[in-house]
């Protein structure tokens, strides 16, 4: 029994001690997010509250505790309250399987990547109930808009994973960086680091593929009955999914933990700010790119996706396995 | 399609000299000011609160003529007044509805003797409706405060009257 409790509380340590980073550098990726897109601007963004403004997502975060939450009267009470939760918990749990480092991984398990795809692909749910829930117009076309997007986008997402896993022979998140010691994927798999880049714009309804929240058409799509602390657990959510995926970027192509060159001054830096820098990098990039495009129309979204994405990404599948049959490089026989 | 125009959407050349320009705007000067604790210059017609001048004796400017109630299109000020002991004309109230004002800037313009004048001040919001109604003596603190600018703004913009 005091073992049992034993492995509870460790084990309740270890989450702690993951997700407490986590939700700390979710509000930090907002504040990053918004200074990148003000400084592409010629604007200063927030700047005010802590050291360069640091602090203003906490601020947010304290307005949306205080402010009422309003849940509609023709509302689906029961999943309109279940939603934000379910996105924010399904946002979060992924990254148990994250590698930090080698060993530093709350759960190695050998399906890392599946799990990582499953859950991922669950995050459509959250919003898919948050539009139905509210029991109106604007929501429900934003929830729809959104699970023909989500869904479109993870069928070549997975087809970009089946090439990095051709090269690795493992579905193991820690297997994967690791097989990219000598090289990473980002070099020979180039093209499909950019499909994947884009689809990850795709997956988490970032601009310039927003259409789930175009403001000009949809008021905030399935986020518009929302208010208060539920609002700001969807854009805590929301926020994570893009973290996660710039995580999922970084192991399948840009070595995850590894130091890009196994020499003196890169060595002393621990591995799991390695992973934490390529994050980082991919976020900006992310922020970039929601600064720079305009917003792509529906039917563009979906050509994008089906007609171009999805037969690229199938045919470099066939390039990699011929080229790894042919020199037989395969990782396994 | 021009093979050009191919290579060109598949290099997403038009994409990256888009994240190129916005790289390199984003270490340019920036566009804003830290506005609660730096402001912007604004010019010496700013039309912003209203104020009563006194004569630098003290005396009241007004001399309840009431063109500007005639004038104000909005129909925000209320004049009364009546005859003093040395036969000067005074006003008893001259009450501005804020809320009403559209800061149009007639009633400074219709002014005979630079009496009501509209101000730079532009920040006084307040958490009532009733404070927004203006009377005599919120007007002239706000002339007494403000009077060094507003006489500079009026002699700045002297020449274009």
């Amino acid at each position: 029994m005091l073992n049992y409790l034993n492995i509870i509380f460790v084990e309740t340590y270890k989450i702690l001690f993951l997700l407490v980073p986590i939700l700390v550098t979710v509000a930090m990726i907002v504040w990053l997010d918004r200074r990148v897109w003000a400084f592409v601007q010629k604007r200063r963004g927030p700047n005010v509250v802590g050291p360069f403004g640091l602090l203003q997502s906490f601020a947010d975060t304290l307005k949306y505790i205080f402010k009422e939450i309003i849940i509609p009267a023709s509302s689906n009470k029961v999943i309109f309250v279940l939603a934000p939760i379910t996105t924010m918990t399904l946002a979060l749990i992924a990254w148990a399987v994250i590698p930090f480092g080698e060993t530093l991984v709350l759960s190695n398990i050998n399906v890392g990547i599946l799990y990582l795809f499953a859950v991922s692909s669950l995050g459509v749910y959250g919003i898919i109930m948050g539009g139905w829930a509210s029991n109106s117009k604007y929501p429900f076309l934003g929830a729809i808009r959104s699970a023909a997007q989500m869904v479109s986008y993870e069928v070549s997402i997975g087809v970009i994973i089946i090439n990095v896993l051709l090269c690795v022979g493992s579905l193991n998140l820690n297997d994967i960086v690791l097989a990219q010691e000598n090289i990473w994927f980002v070099i020979p798999l180039f093209p499909m680091f950019v499909i994947f880049f884009i689809s990850a714009l795709a997956e988490t309804n970032r601009p310039p593929f927003d259409l789930p929240e175009a403001e000009a058409e949809l008021v905030a799509g399935y986020q518009t009955e929302y208010s208060g602390m539920m609002y700001a657990m969807f854009w805590l959510g929301e926020y994570a999914n893009i973290l996660l995926m710039c995580a999922m970027g970084s192991i399948l192509f840009l070595g995850g933990w590894l130091s890009p060159l196994e020499m003196y001054p890169f060595n002393l830096i621990p591995s799991a700010l390695w992973l934490i820098l390529k994050i980082l990098l991919l976020f900006v990039l992310f922020a970039l790119v929601k600064a720079t495009v305009p917003r792509y129309r529906y039917d563009q979204l979906m050509k994008l996706g089906w007609k171009i994405f999805l037969p690229l990404s199938l045919a470099w599948v066939v390039l990699t396995s011929t080229y790894l049959y042919y020199f037989n490089l395969l990782p396994v026989n | 399609m021009k093979l050009s125009r191919i290579l060109k959407t598949v290099l997403l050349v038009d994409f990256l000299t888009g994240l190129a320009i916005a790289i390199k705007e984003i270490f340019k000067s920036k566009k804003t000011i830290n506005y609660p604790f730096e402001k912007g210059k604004i010019s010496p017609r700013f039309r912003g609160e209203h104020a009563l001048r006194r004569y630098p004796n003290g005396e009241e400017r007004c001399i309840a003529c009431k063109l500007c109630e005639a004038i104000c299109p909005a129909q925000a000020i209320t004049i009364e007044s009546t005859e003093r002991e040395d036969g000067s004309r005074k006003t008893t109230r001259y009450d501005i509805d804020m809320l009403k004002c559209i800061y149009c800037g007639l009633c400074e313009e219709s002014c005979p003797v630079d009496a009501i004048v509209q101000g730079p001040n532009f920040e006084f919001a307040t958490e009532t409706r009733e404070e927004l109604y203006y009377n005599k003596e919120k007007l002239l603190d706000n002339g007494d405060r403000w009077e060094s600018i507003l006489a500079a703004n009026i002699k700045a913009d002297d020449p274009f009257r």
